[in-house]
């Protein structure tokens, strides 16, 4: 009894009832659960080996071709001349056989218009209101299910969309607007002359089954003009401000990433100088056309000749883009058709 | 009807409006709504801007409207209408202290010395504004409420469901700051019940004062009361119902005539003087050193030289603000026009534009850029520290040819950084994205032979200061991006006179 006495500081073990049989099991099983767990959960998570930050091995995803099959009775080229948008974009649509001959009962259309700033339309520096309802209506008239309207803007997307009157349609005819939001873009692949991988707006492909580029003509202060085939950097997100350093090469790229059923040139009212951002109506010259096709090559070409009136041969991109085989920059050779309203 | 259901709906309403005018103050949704009520309803806002300016800016005059009801019945506008207050309301309730224990509760409500802090407070913002620095806004319950909304609490939100609030994830230098003293302050609330609003709020203080002269009152009738104190039970002012009332202490909640067993307290039209302690409780010595203390804030502050020859390059005020020593009478730091902003150009100060300026708006073009076609920050200032200028006054067009478009400031480039003027590779950016017509940015093309003795034709770009607007796109779409290679700084300013640049203002040469 004395050694007890002794030994109380390490708890009166005399007095207190052992442990139960299910309590030590109980305790000792908690305890031998988180160390197993502890085991398995870092075994689990270990990562073994290191890599080297910024070469993680880069994967995206590929674009499909959106081309209609060619033909040979119908034109792939159409100039319209006229004075207002809807009956001359008409006209040209008609001239290449019909919005129907692109658009088929139920497919969900991705118009893409240039909607870079924040102007109003009469400055000609974004996709005009009119030249998007006429091409909607189209569209819709053709039996799509659906039309979306989406862009990337330099300026902020709300105050773009708002202030150059897209918003406005896209509410009057019922299109879905997509905002550039930050979980709409992934990466995209492709093997271009610069372009590789790079992030994209992917959120409007994963349902459009048909594209439409719908472009303003209009001069650009380093690649000397944004037309049909500059009008996808608005699909890309990422440093596009690192582009520049190649702006040839990776407008040439655009024509290799992207494969449109249609593309549309509103040369209406021409951007001639002070691009791409514009801001007097001085800078804006009347030309009364809208240039319509498969090859964005060539309506380019015949916008940079005819509508800017400049020389092809300055025009680096629409070169490297011929040469690579992306279009035919010889738009007089291209089967085409035009039509004066 | 009783009479605390019908305070609860008006609490919901009012609460709601708030969060409605805070959602709507987009470029998106802003339609005309008049998104800045709730700061222009706020008396001490126009008080303390009538002392720095002499004027009542726009719609400021409608703070007449809780003026007067506060000097017919008291500090209604806390516990009916004051959505910060609310909010303290509402935590104390689901947090506080004693919920279920009726004893802690009436204990926790009694008076104590520490809430005459908040007239401290109001005198000393109040001296500091008679000498021409308007502070009021530091812990104005409906400036501070709506800054952290602006900059904590939208922000936090968008980033937990993307896209709800911006297009873009925002960004607010700073913002922690003020989202934690927003934590601080409702935290609070489990220690003392309405910390802010009884120990802090000047604008508590100040109807108080006003108060002091209100017809009617919270009255105990003392042949009825039986001493049971349970009148303080849900006390939300602390005003001591329960002997001489406090009565620039008072919330009105009425709270104390439902919980009052014996029916002895009423709302009473001049009831006997005896029986309230009418004027706040401060000693004389505090309230001489509170004056001191905002005497020397503005001393200090002004002597500091951030509003005058020290001022910060950072300090790019948005377009239409008014000279910098006015804005600091003005501008009341609510944030409402870094809400607006479509760009999240407008970040919150801390420190750039000195003590006086915590809080103000700066343009910050690494997160943003200003709008060229926008003036909406100067749309809902509510005190005139961004006048509410149209967009032919800030581009300068139409009538407004003659004087030219507003300037924040001149871009200037850091040839060592630039692409095409220092490293052979071809850039301008710049160039694209400047939006004046004729472009303020221009190139040169010029042919340079590289080290490896190629030839390389590339653009080199310049500024034209009689163009440049300084609305910094340029500097933020530089692909140098962590210091752009060519940035705003505010020298060239329209609204300061001595900060501009060019003698003619650039007249003789357009």
């Amino acid at each position: 009894m004395k050694d007890h006495s002794e030994n109380a500081s390490f708890g009166e073990t005399s007095s207190e009832p052992a442990i139960s049989r299910r309590e030590f099991l109980l305790r000792v099983g908690a305890t031998t659960a988180l160390i197993a767990g502890g085991v398995v959960g870092g075994a689990a998570l270990w990562q073994k080996d290191h890599f080297i930050p910024g070469f993680e091995e880069q994967q995206g995803l590929t674009l499909p071709s959106y081309r209609i099959e060619a033909s040979k009775v119908l034109p792939s080229l159409a100039i319209a001349h006229g004075t207002e948008h809807s009956p001359v974009i008409r006209a040209a649509i008609d001239a290449l056989g019909g919005m129907e001959r692109f658009v088929k009962k139920g497919d969900i259309v991705l118009i893409k218009p240039n909607v870079g700033f924040d102007r109003s339309p009469a400055l000609a520096a974004t996709t005009h209101p009119d030249a998007l309802r006429a091409v909607a209506r189209l569209v819709l008239e053709a039996g799509a299910s659906k039309v979306l309207v989406a862009d990337n803007p330099i300026n902020s997307p709300a105050g773009c969309f708002l202030k150059s009157g897209l918003q406005a349609v896209a509410s009057e005819l019922n299109l879905s607007l997509l905002y550039p939001e930050a979980n709409f873009f992934s990466p995209l692949q492709i093997e271009g002359e610069i372009l590789r991988n790079w992030t994209f707006f992917h959120e409007p492909f994963k349902k459009a089954t048909k594209v439409i580029g719908l472009a303003p003509c209009k001069d650009h202060n380093l690649c000397h003009a944004s037309m049909t085939m500059k009008n996808w950097y608005g699909l890309l997100g990422g440093q596009r401000n690192q582009f520049h350093q190649h702006i040839h090469s990776i407008v040439s790229d655009f024509a290799l990433m992207m494969k449109p059923t249609l593309v549309i040139l509103d040369g209406m009212n021409v951007l001639m100088r002070n691009g791409p951002t514009g801001g007097r109506l001085s800078d804006v010259k009347s030309m009364g056309t809208v240039v319509a096709g498969i090859d964005m090559v060539a309506v380019d070409s015949y916008g940079y000749t005819r509508l800017m009136e400049r020389d092809l041969d300055e025009l680096t991109y629409i070169h490297k883009a011929h040469e690579r085989g992306l279009g035919n920059k010889n738009w007089q050779d291209v089967f085409h058709k035009e039509i004066q309203v | 009807m009783k009479i605390r259901t019908a305070r609860r709906i008006s609490q919901v309403f009012f609460f709601s409006l708030f969060l409605f005018f805070v959602i709507i103050t987009d470029l998106r949704y802003l339609k005309g709504y008049p998104a800045s009520l709730f700061l222009e309803l706020d008396p001490l806002v126009s008080f303390a801007t009538a002392i720095t300016t002499h004027t009542v800016y726009k719609g400021l005059l409608w703070s007449l409207l809780l003026w007067v009801p506060t000097l017919l019945l008291g500090r209604i506008f806390c516990n009916w209408i004051c959505p910060y207050g609310i909010l303290h309301h509402f935590i104390g309730w689901l947090f506080g202290k004693g919920r279920s224990v009726e004893k802690t509760r009436v204990e926790s409500n009694r008076y104590r010395s520490i809430y005459q802090v908040k007239y401290i407070i109001l005198i000393a913002v109040v001296v500091a504004a008679i000498c021409g620095s308007l502070q009021v806004g530091l812990l104005d319950p409906i400036c501070l409420f709506y800054r952290s909304m602006a900059t904590a609490i939208m922000p936090t939100l968008n980033m937990i469901f993307p896209a709800s609030v911006y297009v873009r994830q925002f960004f607010h230098s700073g913002g922690w700051v003020i989202g934690f003293l927003l934590f601080f302050l409702v935290a609070m609330n489990v220690v003392i019940p309405r910390f802010f609003c009884r120990v802090l709020c000047p604008l508590g203080a100040f109807l108080g004062t006003l108060s002091m002269v209100s017809l009617w009152r919270i009255d105990r009738d003392p042949n009825k009361c039986v001493d049971c104190d349970l009148c303080l039970k849900n006390c939300e002012g602390a005003a001591d119902p329960h002997t001489q009332l406090r009565k620039s202490e008072c919330f009105v909640c009425f709270n104390c005539i439902e919980d009052c067993p014996e029916k002895a307290i009423s709302f009473k039209f001049m009831p006997n003087l005896q029986r309230e302690l009418t004027a706040p409780q401060v000693p004389a010595r505090r309230a001489v050193l509170a004056s001191l203390a905002g005497a020397c804030f503005f001393a200090f502050g002004r002597t500091s030289g951030a509003s005058d020859r020290d001022y910060n390059k950072k300090v790019i005020r948005p377009p239409g603000s008014v000279e910098e020593k006015q804005f600091l009478d003005r501008c009341i730091k609510c944030d409402q026009c870094i809400r607006v902003c479509p760009t999240n150009v407008l970040q919150p100060t801390l420190m750039e534009a000195g003590v006086e300026g915590i809080w103000t708006p700066i343009l910050n073009m690494k997160v943003g850029y200003c709008e060229l076609n926008c003036t909406l920050c100067g749309q809902v200032c509510p005190t005139g520290a961004i006048q509410r200028i149209t967009i032919e006054e800030k581009t300068g067009v139409g009538k407004f040819a003659k004087q030219g478009p507003i300037r924040l400031g001149t871009a200037f480039y850091d040839r060592g950084r630039c692409l095409p003027w220092s490293m052979e590779t071809p850039c301008v950016v710049c160039e694209e994205v400047c939006p004046t017509s004729p472009k303020a940015i221009y190139s040169r093309e010029v042919t340079i032979t590289r080290r490896d003795g190629q030839q390389v034709t590339l653009r080199r770009p310049y500024v034209d200061p009689v163009l440049c607007i300084g609305c910094g796109i340029c500097e933020h779409e530089c692909p140098v991006s962590d210091e752009a290679a060519i940035r705003v700084s505010p020298i060239g300013e329209t609204r300061s006179r001595e900060r501009r640049l060019l003698l003619d203002g650039g007249v003789s040469r357009k």
